[in-house]
């Protein structure tokens, strides 16, 4: 049987009582997208600042559960001051991470702190939660204007 | 384990009840299975497992076709299904009972076989804040194709109807009252009977969606007076995919047909189709016969049980539960209506309803988590999401105690 701080896991939880760059839009932010998961009623939207290709500044708003809400903060705190190649290729890992049984490497040496997300592959149910930020976050990079969802 | 939980509700022999059914005698993640979503579905007793699989065994044929032995047995037992359900419903006479997938298309087919034609420009319907999305979107699309309105009887804080409203609100264009019976995400039982006469001494059509009744008190549609009722039979410990629409004759008379095809006809040319009387008129298709036949098994097990019974056992469960869920800490009740079904929604300050779902999973306890298909319910209580524990005839003390139990670790674990 798993165990349930693997999922609710202290950073996890810290992330959640206190999330980083919430609520909030920066001033100067020039790419923004919606994400909804209308059937859990998960609903954030991600802001971020680019310049020359980097991302100068990150935040989100909306309200979810204790993991989407996680998720979306860790990865805030993860994009501000990358260069958009990095982040594309971060999206990928996060993806394998939580979906993939086999994972390639050593997790931590490219994603750090975001490995917490790892418990979330063993509630299927809960994938979702985590992957929402991520894919609005891609969806405001590359000028989609549509909801995203994840269910 | 407390004192409270050792008495058991008295009511009945809940333990000879569980060994009814099958399903409840497993562990999930470890724990015993404390199934306590029954507001989505019921489990099905060994009767409805039977049944279903001695119509495939043995009676299996199309029904009102063929002479044969076997089509003739199918035939019979679709029918005494329908019988079932009209002693279930008390209604005047079995061929005011339609068979249908559940609620959701007893609705659609009201919607559109009755309040379609009755609805023009400027017509109301009139519905409640406490609705489920099927009792709200079929009468929107109907109105938006027949430029009527839709107006919508509001609830107080408790989760009860403003009662003082309805006059203002059911006014001389209004045709249709849809009204649930007992509300999915609040447990509030409403006060039908005096809201269908008052609907009636102005000329208009009640709609009853019956759910959530169905499975837990005893429902006489012609004490109750109203036009229409509907009941999904997975909710009332039977099969899905059927239930059933009841429908006043005069009214099913002159309705017109919900869908074409075989079944629903008495005469077909090119030029013209003559249609069948109710309830054939209705139910076009080769129909859910095994269904059927489950869903009448599933009301025999009911009314052999007696509803009043177990009405009696899931208040008492739902008094323990309100009672110890209120004792702990940083937990908010949403629906505190004084009459109310077998149904406990709540709210644990600072953690989202799918993480309470989580953790409860991991000790073994099913329930609901999220917006109940009732989004102006919870857009009214400020919320985005709420637990809901909901009873059935099976449940016991001890489960209330599992899932008290579990609450505990839910705020443990999130330091709420």
């Amino acid at each position: 049987m798993n165990d349930l701080r693997d999922l609710y896991e202290e950073v996890i939880l810290d992330h959640n009582r206190n999330p980083r760059n919430y609520p909030k839009k920066p001033d100067d932010s020039n790419c923004s997208a919606h994400g909804f998961n209308p059937l859990c009623g998960d609903e954030f939207f991600v802001h971020l600042t680019v310049e020359d290709g980097i991302i100068k500044d990150a935040g989100f708003e909306g309200a979810g559960c204790a993991i989407s809400t996680a998720s979306a903060s860790l990865m805030t705190e993860a994009l501000i001051g990358k260069p958009i190649a990095d982040v594309d290729a971060m999206f990928k890992q996060v993806h394998t991470l939580l979906t993939e049984e086999a994972q390639v490497g050593d997790p931590k040496e490219f994603l750090g702190k975001l490995t917490v997300l790892t418990g979330v592959k063993e509630y299927p149910m809960r994938v979702k939660c985590a992957t929402l930020a991520w894919h609005t976050m891609q969806a405001a990079l590359h000028d989609d204007d549509a909801t995203v969802t994840t269910e | 384990m407390s004192d409270a939980a050792l008495a058991q509700t008295d009511v009945y022999d809940v333990e000879g009840v569980r060994a009814d059914f099958p399903i409840l005698h497993q562990e999930v993640n470890g724990h015993p299975l404390v199934y306590l979503d029954n507001g989505a579905t019921s489990q099905k007793p060994r009767a409805v497992i039977d049944a279903i699989g001695s119509y495939y065994l043995h009676d299996n044929s199309n029904v009102h076709r063929g002479v044969h032995t076997l089509a003739a047995r199918a035939t019979e037992s679709f029918e005494q299904a329908r019988t079932r359900a009209q002693t279930f419903l008390n209604a005047e006479s079995s061929k005011e009972i339609i068979f249908v997938r559940g609620t959701t298309e007893a609705i659609n087919l009201v919607a559109r076989g009755c309040a379609a034609p009755l609805l023009n420009t400027g017509d109301e319907v009139l519905i409640t804040e406490m609705e489920h999305h099927s009792n709200i979107v079929p009468w929107q699309m109907i109105c938006k194709e027949q430029g009527a309105q839709l107006r919508v009887l509001p609830i107080d804080e408790r989760g009860e109807l403003m009662l003082e409203k309805f006059d203002e609100l059911a006014g001389a264009r209004t045709r249709i009252l849809a009204l649930t019976h007992v509300s999915n995400a609040l447990g509030t039982i409403n006060p039908v009977a005096e809201l269908i006469a008052r609907a009636r001494d102005k000329g208009i059509v009640t709609v009853i969606d019956g759910a959530q009744a169905a499975p837990h008190m005893n429902i006489d549609v012609q004490a109750l007076g109203c036009d229409f009722y509907a009941f999904s039979g997975h909710k009332v410990y039977g099969p899905t995919g059927i239930g059933v629409l009841y429908g006043r004759m005069p009214l099913l008379r002159e309705m017109q047909p919900y869908e074409g095809g075989g079944e629903m006809i008495r005469k077909v040319s090119f030029e013209e189709t003559l249609y069948a009387e109710p309830p054939h008129k209705f139910e076009a298709g080769t129909p859910n016969i095994a269904g059927a036949v489950g869903l009448a098994a599933a009301l025999e097990y009911v009314d052999t049980l007696g509803l009043d019974r177990i009405a009696r056992h899931e208040q008492a469960l739902l008094e323990y539960a309100t009672r110890s869920v209120k004792a702990l800490d940083g937990i908010r009740l949403i629906g505190t209506a004084r009459a109310k079904a077998g149904i406990l929604t709540f709210i644990i300050d600072g953690v989202h309803a799918h993480d309470v779902g989580t953790i409860m999973d991991h000790e073994g306890v099913a329930i609901r988590a999220g917006h109940h298909c009732a989004m102006p319910v919870m857009k009214k209580y400020g919320v985005a999401a709420t637990t809901r524990a909901s009873f059935g005839l099976y449940n016991t003390l001890q489960e209330v105690d599992a899932l008290v139990a579990g609450l505990r670790k839910v705020k443990e674990i999130m330091g709420a």
